[in-house]
């Protein structure tokens, strides 16, 4: 047995030590937000937070997760209160097929947790991991900014 | 000098004592005039006119282009762009042991850049390491490498520079350690240090090697005043928390180095049975896969020839793979390996499959004495520019602990080479870590 920290509950788990952390998300705990996309850390769609961190969670065995905290997209809001990435990304219709958006989510908020005043580019940078087939990256770029903003700061133009 | 023979007379009051006291006092005296002239002499170094900005039509479009490919074979791009700025503007922390030195803007930018600077003047800086005003510059800028560059070479390196879109824009100040930041100090560096060698331009590959591409600036160690060591040529030295390996009889790799393999490094990132280029090496690729052919084909000639003494060219060497022993000596770096790791790298993974990966055992910086490579590619990954294609992995400095990754690259040290464990694991991964920008 496995024990992790996830969204702040306890969990015991019963699978072998280098099983990665998104199938035990998906298939043991019933949370289907962070998606399998490639399985080879190329993509970004099972990205989840880490001590804070985003991860690709398609790579990570739990065996490595004793004493840390895991945080996933449903750990940031509920469809009638969700959180400020998600609510931004409502607002700007920032989805298409919405396979990569979780991982998205994720990712822009381990940056706005860090730093809600990132410049353009630096947010940027930060997305770059991520990959979204549909095209959908201004409308994401969009949201992200208007998160930033509801979380109090906002993302700053580049200097150059 | 001058403060001990003056504060050691009151507890010696000694008349012998006082007199010595006082030929020290004159002797370092003289010295001091004596440096200061010799300062002056040598560093005294004129400011050349400024030239009037000089029209980009006026210059051939053959040399532009000519001159385009020695930048990238120069690689003056890579320190000469800051992180996220123009083109040849300049502004990009260079980190040495005396401080930190930010790289000039050198497009024409005639305030900022080198718009006013004659041909003369960029021969100047480029060969003596004056600038246009007369002051010398840091040797972070390889000059003593380009005095060996042909003057028609250097022309059409000017003629590229100065088409360039002018960016306004001035560095910041560099911070360097006292007295460092005193420029005339540099004239002695030069005496010392400049050596005017002619390189034989025909012979193409070692032209461009110990000339513009500059490569023993990161492969050649250094000594205590950031002068190349000449006869350590290319051993081997240490660039931004990476280790350059040694180019010579040194060499770690464990497949020899041929030429064809070389070429396809050079040109693509990566050599299969060798590595894929991370850290500085990549920026030093992205230039190399854009110049003609024959130049990296004549660079790989050269540095195969130089290699050709090395262990692996005796041949006979296969890759290790001591899985068992490794499994039993680092059972939790076994774990991490297995969920993190082996979905690329293990032996039938898709891309050992499909894109004919051969196993880590080749893997060259599982054999250098220090685990930073190692480390840097895990904890940071690595990517092909934006727009090209090439080799990639993922970062993995998130997923785990200092602890976890010293795991890992132990179990990697124990199953893939004969050679001894890496020393200090978790204090490598920190430092890693710092270089790393965390």
């Amino acid at each position: 047995m496995i024990s992790l920290s996830v969204n702040g509950v306890a969990q015991s788990i019963d699978a072998d030590p280098d099983t990665p952390l998104l199938y035990v998300l998906r298939d043991e705990l019933g949370l289907h937000g962070a998606k399998f996309g490639c399985g080879l850390g190329q993509c970004g769609s099972c990205t989840v937070l880490v001590d804070d961190r985003p991860t690709f969670s398609c790579l990570l065995p739990i065996a490595a997760l004793a004493g840390r905290k895991v945080r996933t997209i449903e750990g940031l809001g509920t469809p009638d209160r969700p959180g400020a990435l998600a609510a931004a990304f409502d607002v700007e219709q920032a989805a298409q097929c919405g396979y990569c958006i979780a991982g998205m989510i994720m990712r822009a908020q381990a940056l706005l947790e860090r730093n809600n005043r990132p410049t353009e580019a630096e947010l940027r940078t930060y997305l770059a991991p991520n990959l979204c087939r549909c095209g959908t990256h201004m409308r994401i770029l969009r949201a992200v900014r208007r998160a930033a903003a509801a979380m109090g700061g906002g993302v700053q133009e580049s200097s150059r | 000098m001058l403060a001990d023979a003056t504060s050691a007379t009151p507890e010696q009051p000694t008349e012998p004592n006082l007199t010595r006291g006082g030929w020290l006092l004159a002797g370092s005296a003289l010295g001091l005039i004596a440096i200061s002239v010799a300062v002056v002499v040598l560093a005294w170094k004129p400011a050349l006119t400024p030239v009037p900005p000089v029209a980009a039509a006026s210059f051939d479009r053959a040399t532009v282009l000519h001159g385009e490919t020695l930048a990238r074979l120069g690689n003056c791009r890579t320190c000469h762009t800051a992180a996220a700025g123009r083109p040849f503007a300049g502004g990009k922390a260079v980190h040495t042991p005396f401080g930190t030195i930010f790289s000039t803007n050198i497009t024409p930018d005639p305030a900022t850049g080198i718009g006013r600077w004659s041909l003369e003047a960029f021969m100047r800086a480029m060969r003596e390491g004056v600038s246009r005003d007369g002051s010398f510059l840091y040797p972070a800028f390889p000059y003593d490498h380009f005095t060996r560059v042909t003057d028609r070479d250097l022309a059409a390196l000017y003629a590229f520079l100065m088409t360039r879109p002018p960016v306004p824009t001035q560095a910041a100040e560099n911070q360097l350690a006292w007295p460092y930041g005193y420029r005339p100090l540099l004239a002695g560096w030069s005496l010392l240090y400049l050596h005017k060698d002619a390189v034989d331009e025909t012979d193409r590959g070692r032209y461009l090697a110990e000339g513009l591409a500059h490569c023993g600036a990161c492969h050649t160690p250094r000594n205590r005043w950031g002068a190349e060591v000449v006869d350590r040529a290319y051993d081997g030295a240490w660039i931004d928390g990476w280790y350059a390996p040694p180019l010579n009889a040194g060499s770690p790799a464990v497949h020899p180095w041929t030429e064809e393999m070389l070429f396809a490094y050079l040109r693509t990132g990566l050599s299969p049975m060798h590595a894929a280029a991370a850290g500085p090496m990549a920026e030093v690729i992205r230039e190399l896969s854009g110049v003609p052919e024959s130049d990296v084909r004549a660079l790989a000639a050269y540095f195969a020839a130089l290699m050709a003494d090395a262990p692996a060219a005796k041949g006979g060497k296969m890759a290790t793979d001591k899985q068992s022993e490794a499994d039993r000596m680092h059972p939790e770096g076994a774990t991490l390996f297995a969920g993190a790791c082996a979905s690329c790298h293990e032996a039938g993974a898709p891309m050992m499959m499909q894109q004919g990966r051969p196993s880590l055992g080749w893997g060259t910086s599982l054999h250098v004495a220090a685990a930073h490579d190692t480390l840097h590619v895990i904890v940071q990954g690595f990517a092909p520019p934006v727009g090209r294609a090439g080799p990639s992995m993922p970062a993995f400095g998130n997923d785990f602990t200092d602890r976890q990754l010293a795991e890992i690259a132990a179990y990697l040290r124990a199953r893939y080479t004969d050679l001894p464990p890496w020393p200090n694991l978790e204090q490598v991964v920190s430092d890693v870590r710092k270089e790393g920008g965390e």
